[in-house]
């Protein structure tokens, strides 16, 4: 079938309209205003990306302004943690910028609560309560005002390497997910805001209820699967995030735990973190004593007591909401950000001012703006970034001209949404003046091999075709499998071989090199996903990422020979913190023609001084 | 379902495809309105369920664990910069909130261009669009080089 191919020439070319694309379609264009800048997004970039269906929280906020905190202060807290390993420079960057972000958000009409004496109300030392069921939105309205054009509904598959230089990005190509036709952006620079990944690990609720993972279904690993290909440096694929919410509905903690002041409890009121402390330490050494106590040991301790059947865990809200003020909070908390919660409360005759609600761990996830920091190896700010973290652009990665926001660049933890918007606009300048340093470069793209991407995009439709002509009806057919059956193939081998739930987070190296064997099937079998329509061709490509992506991270996983963080995951046969051989970043290159993936450690320099290392 | 849509309310206009972030309201092809064709893909974000203009589509929880009988309805009036909340549980009780969206107009948010055109000679220093001024101190913090 003949299918129109589109071609579209730009400077800058932003992949995922999410906060971190929002930020960098209005960065680039205010420093580089005859530039032409595109933003490529698979939905609609309006409620697109993790935060398309609002916040209550703005989770990364210093309020230099009044003194409140200082980027150093940040740094420390990123790094205690997780666990000492984050990337300073990164982290100190996000940082000083962030309040700056914040302040336009608040010009531009998003509600920030406030305190009698004029200064945001804090939900915790970092944290500031908003009314954020239209974060998304206002951020969408800035951007799509600043771009040149705004392409929804395109599912970008692959990014394009210039044809002379081979570590030189060249652009991008991806398909209408409404009617079909290919495109190729060719560009200067291009910057990969894509989400971090959902469903790579199998979600605790597998029927209908699959889609209510705590990170949104449609996060869905493209930051990595994209990048991962040009053979670009990641880092810290390992470090998988696990979190402690509501059940089922996984509504956020946050709020509850710091503002309302709720405590939780196992199911005979005790509380179990301080009874676990003398195992912990045992662990981990003195980093039990970081203050607050890193999130993956308050999971640790969790787990701890589930695995004895002392749950559920309860969080105790009937014993905080004692005024009108406070039980519109906690209500508001979710109906803002996981209405899904609000729907389990009404569904289960939970009136949270009398009752206490039951607490869980996820399913892990991978990401890089949350509280832990998966992705690619990043160029940093020149003013403070150490020589051996510095090669000419912030948040440039290894690869020349590819640049990073939020889930896509690594080693910078606890960016969250502002801080997610605050790297886009930070890589987009880079990306302007990388432009402007090259004005008489344009990169090449090499016709054969787009035209052989646009034959590898749509063949999970012709398989289908070809395929169902074999069985009668129904979804089982001997010559193809389609993206869901892939997606749950990825997501057993994911939980049982890298430590996902199911294993309560535990995998060892020959648990994991099994897992890497039937990852190698799987991603054979990617050659023969069924795609019925438009729609599960997205699934299909979807899917790819996330095999990418889970490949990367028992690679990692693999890698790293001790248990760094208890609580996301163990390395049951190197079960403790080993500072001695692993206080640094795993590194990984792949090569797509050979497909083997080269792992290295990267360094750790400290720009704040005062951590201390176990010592044993 | 998560989200489903009621026939006698759903006009067909698309509004809901159009906006849904997972890209699984779709029109049935033989009545000509819209439904969720991967109830397994919803996170019940509410983008379609506030976007649609005739009310036509409504939550009900995910089977594996909501019981039925409870009801989370919504009314987003963008023009009045809030949002509305009635909540019906399964044995009868109602709650009802309403929350700000956004302190100004639509649409008013000024674009990037709008603003001076820089220096470019600045296109070398740490500082972003609107910085120092919008950090509200000084001078934007810097360390120095280990």
């Amino acid at each position: 079938m003949a299918r129109r191919t589109r071609f579209v020439d730009s400077d800058i070319l932003i992949v995922g309209g999410g906060f971190g694309g929002c930020g960098a379609a209005y960065e680039s264009r205010y420093w580089g205003r005859d530039l032409k800048i595109v933003l490529v997004e698979k939905a609609n970039v309006e409620r697109s990306g993790a935060v398309a269906q609002g916040l209550s929280a703005i989770n990364c906020y210093m309020g230099m302004q009044w003194g409140e905190n200082q980027p150093e202060d940040f740094v420390k807290y990123a790094r205690g943690d997780l666990m000492g390993l984050v990337r300073e420079d990164l982290v100190y960057d996000i940082a000083r910028h962030v309040d700056s972000t914040v302040h336009k958000f608040e010009e531009w009409g998003l509600p920030i609560l406030k305190n009698a004496n004029g200064r945001y109300m804090r939900e915790g030392k970092w944290q500031i309560m908003i009314h954020g069921e239209s974060y998304k939105p206002l951020a969408a309205e800035a951007a799509r005002k600043s771009a040149t054009e705004v392409y929804n509904r395109i599912m970008v598959t692959h990014l394009l390497m210039d044809q002379k230089r081979p570590n030189r990005i060249a652009g991008a190509v991806g398909f209408n997910v409404r009617n079909g036709d290919f495109y190729v952006f060719r560009a200067k620079a291009v910057i990969v805001g894509a989400g971090g990944g959902s469903h790579i690990y199998r979600p605790r609720a597998v029927g209908e209820g699959m889609g209510r993972t705590w990170y949104a279904p449609w996060s869905t690993a493209s930051a990595y699967g994209l990048i991962i290909p040009t053979g670009a440096t990641m880092t810290q694929m390992e470090n998988k995030i696990v979190l402690t919410r509501f059940k089922d509905g996984y509504g956020p903690v946050g709020a509850w735990f710091l503002l309302l002041k709720a405590v939780a409890t196992n199911a005979a009121g005790e509380f179990y973190e301080k009874d676990r402390y003398p195992e912990i330490k045992e662990r981990v050494g003195h980093y039990v004593d970081i203050v607050p106590m890193p999130t993956c040991l308050r999971n640790h301790a969790m787990l701890e007591e589930i695995k004895a059947g002392k749950g559920p865990i309860y969080m105790h809200t009937q014993k905080v909401l004692d005024t009108r003020e406070k039980e519109e909070i906690g209500w508001e908390d979710f109906l803002d950000m996981t209405i899904g919660q609000a729907v389990v409360w009404a569904a289960q005759n939970i009136d949270p001012k009398e009752k206490p609600s039951e607490l869980i761990t996820s399913e892990p996830y991978i990401m890089g703006s949350h509280a832990t920091c998966s992705g690619a190896w990043a160029s940093g700010p020149e003013d403070c970034a150490p020589a051996e973290y510095q090669w000419g652009y912030n948040r440039m990665t290894t690869v020349e001209g590819l640049f990073g926001a939020g889930d896509t660049i690594g080693g910078s933890a606890h960016k969250f949404s502002a801080g997610s918007f605050t790297e886009g606009r930070l890589a987009a300048k880079a990306a302007v003046r990388y432009v402007m340093d090259r004005k008489e470069e344009s990169p090449e793209v090499d016709d054969d091999h787009v035209e052989s991407l646009k034959q590898a995009v749509f063949k999970p439709l012709e398989t289908y075709r070809v395929g169902r002509n074999e069985i009668v009806a129904g979804t089982v057919a001997p010559g193809y499998i389609n993206p869901l059956q892939g997606l749950q193939r990825l997501e057993k081998i994911m939980d049982e071989y890298v430590g996902g739930v199911g294993m309560f987070y535990v995998t060892s190296e020959n648990l994991l090199n099994r897992g890497l064997e039937h990852l190698a099937m799987l991603q054979e079998d990617f050659e023969k996903i069924g795609a019925e329509d438009l729609h599960q061709l997205q699934r299909a490509w979807e899917l790819q990422h996330r095999i990418l992506t889970g490949e990367s991270v028992a690679r990692h996983t693999l890698y790293r020979k001790e248990t760094r963080w208890p609580g996301y995951y163990y390395r049951g046969d190197y079960p403790k913190l080993d500072d001695n051989e692993w206080h640094c970043f795993t590194g990984s290159e792949y090569d797509p023609r050979s497909r083997e993936w080269k792992m290295s450690k990267l360094p750790v320099h400290r720009i704040v001084p005062g951590f201390e290392l176990l010592r044993t | 379902m998560p989200t489903y849509t009621d026939m006698t309310r759903c006009d067909g206009c698309g509004d809901c495809v159009d906006i849904c972030p997972s890209d699984i309201m779709h029109i049935d092809p033989v009545y000509r309105r819209s439904y969720n064709i991967e109830p397994n893909f919803c996170w019940e974000c509410y983008s379609c369920v506030k976007a649609c203009q005739q009310h036509a589509i409504d939550v009900r929880g995910y089977a594996d664990f909501a019981p039925l009988g409870h009801k989370v309805r919504v009314l987003r009036e963008p023009e009045k910069g809030s949002i509305s909340w009635k909540i019906r549980y399964r044995d009868g009780r109602i709650k009802e909130f309403t929350f700000p969206i956004r302190t100004t107009p639509w649409g008013s948010i000024k674009a990037a261009q709008d603003y001076e055109k820089p220096d470019l000679s600045a296109l070398g220093s740490p500082l972003l669009a609107h910085e120092p001024e919008d950090l509200h101190v000084g001078a934007l913090p810097t360390i120095k080089k280990a």
